[in-house]
Formats: C-alpha cells, structure tokens, sequence
C-alpha cells in the first residue's frame, strides 16, 4: 500500500500492466522523455523502453488509427490523447472503426484498447483545454466509457480496462489528478467495468455524479444533510457507458427522488439520459422530476469566469432542495 | 529554392559586413524592424514573469522566434489576413491586435479575444494546425471576389504532421489560391524532436508534393524572412499561388509555462540556437551600417518597457469581466434558454454577494461584542 494521487494511480496501473502483459504498448504526444505533460508515464519510457513508450508524430488521426491496426494484429495500445479538446482529429477514427469494428466485422476482429484522456476542466487552463465531452462517446455505442473520481478506482478500473476486450475510453478527471492522495494497493487489483459504486448511503435522494464532480457533490451533500436533516444517497458512475442501471434504480426506487450532477454542459449531457431512462423505469416510486445540474449551455469560456460555468455549491444545492421539496 | 540545413546555418554566424546592408530595405524600416524585435521580447519575458507571479495564466512564450514574429508581420500589407496560432502574439500585436487585449486573453479574459474591426487577424489557434484549412479558405474567398489580399497561416514544424496540415496544402495548390503557409521549425513539438515529425529531410520540400514552391529561410535571421514572407506576398497577390515557407529557429524558454524544457533538450543545443538569437544578431549590423548607437539603444529599451508596462497596467486595472459575459455571442440573438440560465447564474450571483454581506455584518458584530 502507498498513498497515490490519482495522475500516480493511473501511472502504477500501466507500469503493472505493462509488466504483466507484453503485449501492451503505450502510443501518444510526449509521453516518452517527457512522461507525457501530466507526468502520467513519468519513468515508463526509462522501464520499458522507445518501442513500448513511443511518442508519436503530432496527429490524433494517426494515434487513434494506427491504434486500431495496432489492436488487431496482435497487440494491445494504450494511446494517450493529450487533452479531451483534441481528440477530434481522430473522432472519424473513434465513430467509425474503433466503436464499430467488431460489428462491421461481425466478431471476427476487435480493437482492445484503452484511449486514455484527461477530461474537465477549472485548471486556469487556455482555451480548448477544459472539454468534458464525454456525451460524445457515451452516445457511441460500441465505446465504453470510464471516469474514475479517486486514485483507488483509477488503478483498478485502468487494469480492468486493459484486460477488456472491447475498447474503453478512459477519461481522466484532471482538476482531481493531484488534488489528494489515496491508499493504493500495489499489484493488480481491479474494479470492474460497468458497475457504479454507491459511495454514501441515504433514504431521501439519490444523487448521482462522476469525475471531478462527485467530490465536490459529496462536500455539497453533507451540508444540505447537516443543515435540513434529510439523509441522501450519492451514487459515483464511474463506467459512463454503458452504465449500471440497476444500482441506479434501485437507489432512486429507494429515495424517490434524483439528481445528476456533472461537468458537462447540459444540453444532450448524460444527465438527460439519465433521467429519461429513470423516468421510464421508476415512474411510479419517483416523488419529483429528475433533476440535473450541469454546466451552463455556452462552450466553455475563458478561466477568468470558467468557475461559473460548471456547477457550483450552490447550483448543486439548489437542484438538490428543487428535488427535496418539489 | 530550398537551402540545405548546413547553408543556413553558416549564414547565421556570418556577419552581414557594411557592404551587404540590404538595398531593397529602408534604413527607417531596418530600425523598425529591430525596435519591434526588442518589444516583442520584453512582451514575452513580462508575460513569463506575470506567470510566475501569479497574474497571468498558462503563456507559450516566443523567445527566440522574435525574427520570424516581425518579418512575417512586416512583410504582411494591412489588407493581408493573419492565421496565427497560440505561440504568435508577437506577430498578432504587430498586425494590428493592441498588446493589452493580449495580455488580457493570456489572463482567461473574455474581452482580451476582440480582435478590432480593422484588423484581419483570426482568434489564435489552439488546437494543431486547424488554422491552415481556415488561411486557405480567406485566400481562396479573395481569389474568388477579387480583391487584392493574401492569407497567411502560421504553424509549427509539429502541426506538419496534422491531417489539417496536408488538407490545406492541398486545397491551396488544387485552387492556386493567394495563401503562405509559414513554418516556424522551433525544432520541438513540446517535447518531440522534428526527427519524430518527418522523415523528410525538410518541412519545405512538402509543398513540392502539393504543385507549389517551397522555400527554407535562416529564421534567426529577420531580414531574410521579411525578405522570403515579401516576395510569397507578392507573388500570392500576383497571382502566382501559395507558398511553404519554413524559417528554422528555436524557442529559448519552454512550450510554456507549464513546461520543464530541460527533460529533452540540452543546455548545449540551447546555448547554439542563442548564439543565433536575432536581436543582437541585427543590433550588431544596424551598428556595422551606422544606423545605431549605445544612445538608441538605451532609448529603445526604454521604450520597450514603457509600452509593456503600460499594456500590464491596463490589463490589471481593467475591471474583473461580469460572468454573465459567457452567454454573450454564443448565437447572434441570444436564446430564451440561455437567457434564463443567465438570469439564474445572475441570480445566484446576487444571493452569494447578500451572504456575503450578512456574513460580514455577523462578523462585525462578533468583534464588536469582545
Ligand atoms: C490537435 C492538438 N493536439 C495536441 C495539442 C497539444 N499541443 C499543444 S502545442 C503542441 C505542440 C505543437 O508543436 P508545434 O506545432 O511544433 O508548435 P510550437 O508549439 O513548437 O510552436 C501540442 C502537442 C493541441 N493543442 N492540439
């Protein structure tokens, strides 16, 4: 055990699973030398060397696309993509081949592996860097999509990432990568893929978040509890998609009542299919709508007023006593 | 047309001898040229310093590039449409953009993104080599109506590994539009050696591969990229087509200021490029041809500071932008949607400032009792 922040987790979980399994390689810009501009393969290219740890030439197209040529001739890449903002120059690659690539083919090729991507945003970070576009790929189907929220799950849903035989997409919660450390078991360990976690039990709403967010939501959570004595229950995704509908309804058909809180903008976020499929499956137990908190409608604007444009303390109460009190 | 590395190179340790001042530059536009070099230095140090100090946010300095800043912007006529990318405030504020809305964009602020009506700079590029495409499309609209006005792209010896990158090269050469493409070879993508972006032997020789001329310029070296910059202006306006150029130089300071430049180049190599470094460079030849004294000097640093310092200064006492700014240009006419999440931002905005008010009287209140 030693207590890791999360960019650390993510780091141990490649070392270990390079180590197991040869068959890994990790492909991206500045990820050798450099250890890549978090530091998430600081050591890696040192350990395993330039033809597992390889810096690619600047085109998410080519790390993406060679990826899948890579997935089905026998190895298994990791490619890291810089930042969310610029993973759409490989987005043809992501929709058309590597979500569909099984089907297209009708099982007889797949393309196990594991894209790795700093995610979120509120880092004082130029334009493009803050994207939480996760919608994009979880409406994908064929992608599965991860966010951890802590070191502990990083590691070990990377790990179950890397012995997945479909291609995860793997989001990284950057504003969290240093914000604390955690207890890390070391070794292979995993967490399994698709399973939500119940973090904190309560009677009365189920709140459900992810990534950077859940943090936050879990600091708003118990002052409403302390200060209008009402017990909530919060619910971290972790697997975007596809997700585990069965923790979430059966919390919701518990409280009867939900929110979703998340970075990303509202419009078409997760949170709308989210609360859709609650209200088809939990009708009758509901007590109130669903309720989502996300960030403003607008792209992500310039740092100076980026705080306010995702969810704040107060937003996130607000939608939580809208739900409690409707 | 393209000169080998090694040519290069042995030009930029010569110096220029009184005898090779140039005859196709004024005297005054020399001087010009050097004072905007110096002011687009003392920028960037500022910029890194705000940084440290923490009033500013994440900067990608030019040091280094200063060269390829100003010859680029002086060889570029009002009329002509720039495409910069994050590393060219020097050349944006050239062309047009005024110092202190860049300082103010560096610092995350939304009022420092307004380009003047009258200048044609677009928003700097953030994400690799996107701006290409965009320059050859202006140049292709002023080919298509007929003005006279050329559009000039600037990117990164990385961004030639983009898709975007060979997506504009192409288009350009296919319509034979009024487009240059500039290069600056800094030698590194963040942490990547140009080694990793190519196996051809030079950036220019790609445009070889797209039906047009490609040129290799010292680009420590500003006379000779004013000069290469110039004559693709000319020839783009001419219309003779679009033109690669690439200008080999190097940034002294990091990708930015989130970045440990010393995990992948070593002190040598930097100590090379800066017996290169532009500014002392044609210090010395405006010096060899008389066209500048100790005097000059110390008046145009002076100079230099003064304007730097009184862009910070504008951009600190500028008033915190309200946050409802973020809803602002999202469409032309905002929607009844964005209105009501504005009004509920406003509105939790104002309950935060009442707290804070109460908040401030019980604590007033409390002192006042002991
Ligand atoms: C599409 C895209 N991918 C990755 C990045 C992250 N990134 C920012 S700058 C940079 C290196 C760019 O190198 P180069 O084009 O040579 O320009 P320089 O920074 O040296 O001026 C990278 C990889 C980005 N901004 N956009």
């Amino acid at each position: 055990m030693s207590r890791l922040t999360l960019v650390q987790a993510v780091q141990d979980a490649l070392r270990e699973a390079m180590r197991k399994d040869e068959r890994i390689i990790l492909l991206g810009e500045d990820i050798g030398k450099n250890g890549g501009v978090f530091r998430a393969t600081d050591g890696l290219f040192e350990e395993f060397g330039e033809h597992r740890v390889i810096d690619t030439p600047l085109a998410e197209s080519g790390i993406i696309g060679a990826s899948v040529g890579l997935a089905v001739n026998g190895l298994r890449p990791i490619p890291e993509i810089q930042f969310m903002g610029f993973i759409y120059p490989a987005f043809e690659q992501m929709i058309s081949h590597v979500a569909r690539i099984r089907m297209r083919s009708q099982g007889r090729y797949s393309v196990p592996m594991v894209v790795r991507v700093p995610f979120g945003g509120r880092i004082r970070a130029p334009e493009l860097h803050s994207e939480s576009t996760e919608t994009f790929f979880a409406h994908t189907p064929g992608l599965t999509v991860v966010a951890p929220s802590s070191p502990y799950d990083a590691k070990g849903l990377l790990l179950a990432a890397t012995e997945s035989e479909d291609p995860v997409v793997f989001l990284e919660p950057m504003r969290i990568y240093r914000a604390f450390r955690e207890e890390v078991p070391e070794g292979w360990y995993t967490v399994p893929l698709g399973k939500a976690a119940v973090v904190k039990e309560g009677a009365d709403v189920t709140v459900i978040a992810w990534g950077t967010m859940l943090r936050e939501t879990l600091d708003v959570v118990s002052r409403v509890e302390a200060a209008q004595g009402v017990s909530i229950e919060v619910i971290d995704l972790r697997t975007l998609s596809p997700w585990d509908e069965d923790t979430v309804f059966e919390s919701v058909v518990k409280t009867g009542r939900a929110v979703v809180v998340h970075e990303a903008v509202g419009q078409l976020g997760l949170g709308a299919e989210i609360a859709a499929r609650i209200s088809e499956e939990c009708i009758l137990q509901l007590e109130a709508p669903v309720a989502r908190v996300s960030s403003f409608d607008v792209p992500t604007p310039l740092f100076a007023v980026e705080d306010l444009h995702a969810p704040t303390p107060e937003r996130i109460t607000a939608g939580i006593e809208k739900v409690l009190t409707f | 047309m393209a000169r080998p590395v090694e040519q290069v190179k042995r030009a930029s340790n010569q110096l220029h001898a009184a005898e090779n001042k140039p005859g196709d530059i004024s005297d005054a536009a020399l001087v010009e040229m050097y004072r905007q070099m110096v002011m687009v230095r003392q920028f960037d140090r500022r910029c890194v310093a705000l940084q440290r100090a923490g009033r500013m946010g994440t900067y990608p300095p030019c040091e280094g590039q200063e060269a390829c800043q100003v010859g680029v912007a002086n060889a570029l006529r009002p009329q002509d449409f720039l495409f910069p990318t994050y590393r060219d405030s020097g050349a944006v504020m050239l062309h047009g953009v005024p110092m202190e809305r860049l300082m103010l964009y560096w610092n995350g602020r939304p009022e420092g993104a307004v380009i003047p009506d009258d200048v044609n700079v677009f928003p700097m590029a953030v994400p690799i080599a996107t701006q290409l495409p965009h320059a050859m499309g202006a140049a292709w609209a002023a080919k298509l109506r007929g003005v006279d006005q050329v559009a000039l792209g600037l990117f990164g010896d990385g961004a030639s590994s983009e898709g975007d990158f060979h997506v504009a090269m192409n288009f350009a050469g296919v319509f034979h539009v009024p487009a240059v493409f500039f290069c600056q070879n800094n030698q590194y993508a963040i942490s990547v050696p140009l080694s990793r972006q190519t196996a051809s032997e030079t950036i220019a020789q790609k445009a070889q591969a797209y039906g047009f001329e490609g040129v290799r310029v010292d680009g420590c070296d500003v006379i000779a990229v004013y000069r290469a910059v110039k004559a693709a202006v000319e020839k783009a306006a001419q219309g003779g087509g679009p033109t690669l150029i690439e200008a080999l130089t190097y940034r002294y300071g990091a990708h930015t200021t989130s970045d440990d430049p010393t995990k992948y180049r070593t002190a040598e190599e930097t100590d090379t490029w800066r017996k290169r470094d532009p500014i002392p460079r044609l210090q010395e030849q405006l010096r060899a041809w008389g066209l500048w004294d100790d005097e000059q000097e110390n008046a145009c640093l002076t100079e230099a500071d003064a304007l730097v310092s009184s862009a910070i200064a504008a951009m600190e006492a500028a008033p915190t932008p309200p946050p409802e700014k973020m809803f602002d240009h999202i469409y032309k006419e905002p929607t009844a949607k964005l209105q009501r999440q504005r009004d509920e931002l406003l509105a939790m905005l104002e309950r935060r400032k009442q707290a804070e008010l109460e908040q401030g009287a019980a604590a007033r209140t409390e002192g006042g009792k002991q």
